[in-house]
């Protein structure tokens, strides 16, 4: 049953990281690059985080695979944020 | 599993790829920074499913890379703007500001 939960989970993981990766490349505008990028981002690691998950022998694997996905949560959020504020100021410029 | 687990870790590389060529034809500089942003998170995902495969310390790694590529893009974010904010608010920067730090 875990092995089962297990190929969802990094399957459905896989195909987010794919669309985030497509994303990047073909979306004409750096907004909605940034906007494929951060989904494909956290959505991808949070279900392959999910599917190893089940197969983490001890509970500090488990607490350290939901360190690393909320981590990466919060740094894509706030990185999302600041890089566009980036690609803002470089529009602008004359 | 395992052959599963190989073949999820070698299509993320494939990922890994695709955002690589982002970085190389990006025009902007903010595009770059979202691929090494994207490759770092890609990166992260390979070590979690090597983690699964081989040796669960690797989980360690994974997590230091996570932090690293959230303080690169903070490292890009504060070379962008003279005094390090970022803040588009501000004032808009006088013309040549951009390289007023290496030709003085």
């Amino acid at each position: 049953m875990a092995d089962l939960a297990t190929y969802l989970l990094t399957g459905l993981g896989l195909v987010f990281f794919i669309a985030g990766t497509v994303g990047l490349v073909r979306f004409p505008d750096q907004f909605s690059r940034l906007h494929a990028l951060t989904k494909g981002d956290n959505l991808g690691l949070g279900f392959i985080a999910l599917g190893v998950a089940f197969q983490a022998e001890s509970w500090a694997q488990l607490a350290m695979l939901a360190l690393i996905w909320v981590l990466a949560l919060l740094a894509a959020g706030t990185v999302a944020q600041l890089v566009a504020r980036a690609a803002l100021t470089e529009q602008d410029k004359p | 599993m395992t052959v599963w687990l190989h073949i999820v870790a070698i299509v993320l590389l494939a990922s890994l790829g695709g955002a690589l060529w982002r970085v190389w034809r990006g025009r902007s500089q903010a595009d770059r920074m979202m691929a090494a942003q994207l490759i770092g998170t890609s990166g992260v995902a390979v070590l979690i499913v090597l983690a699964a495969l081989q040796d669960w310390t690797l989980l360690v790694v994974a997590f230091a890379l996570a932090l690293l590529a959230a303080l690169a893009a903070v490292g890009f974010v504060t070379s962008q703007s003279p005094d390090g904010a970022g803040d588009p608010e501000e004032a808009h920067p006088p013309k040549g500001w951009r390289d007023r730090g290496r030709n003085g």
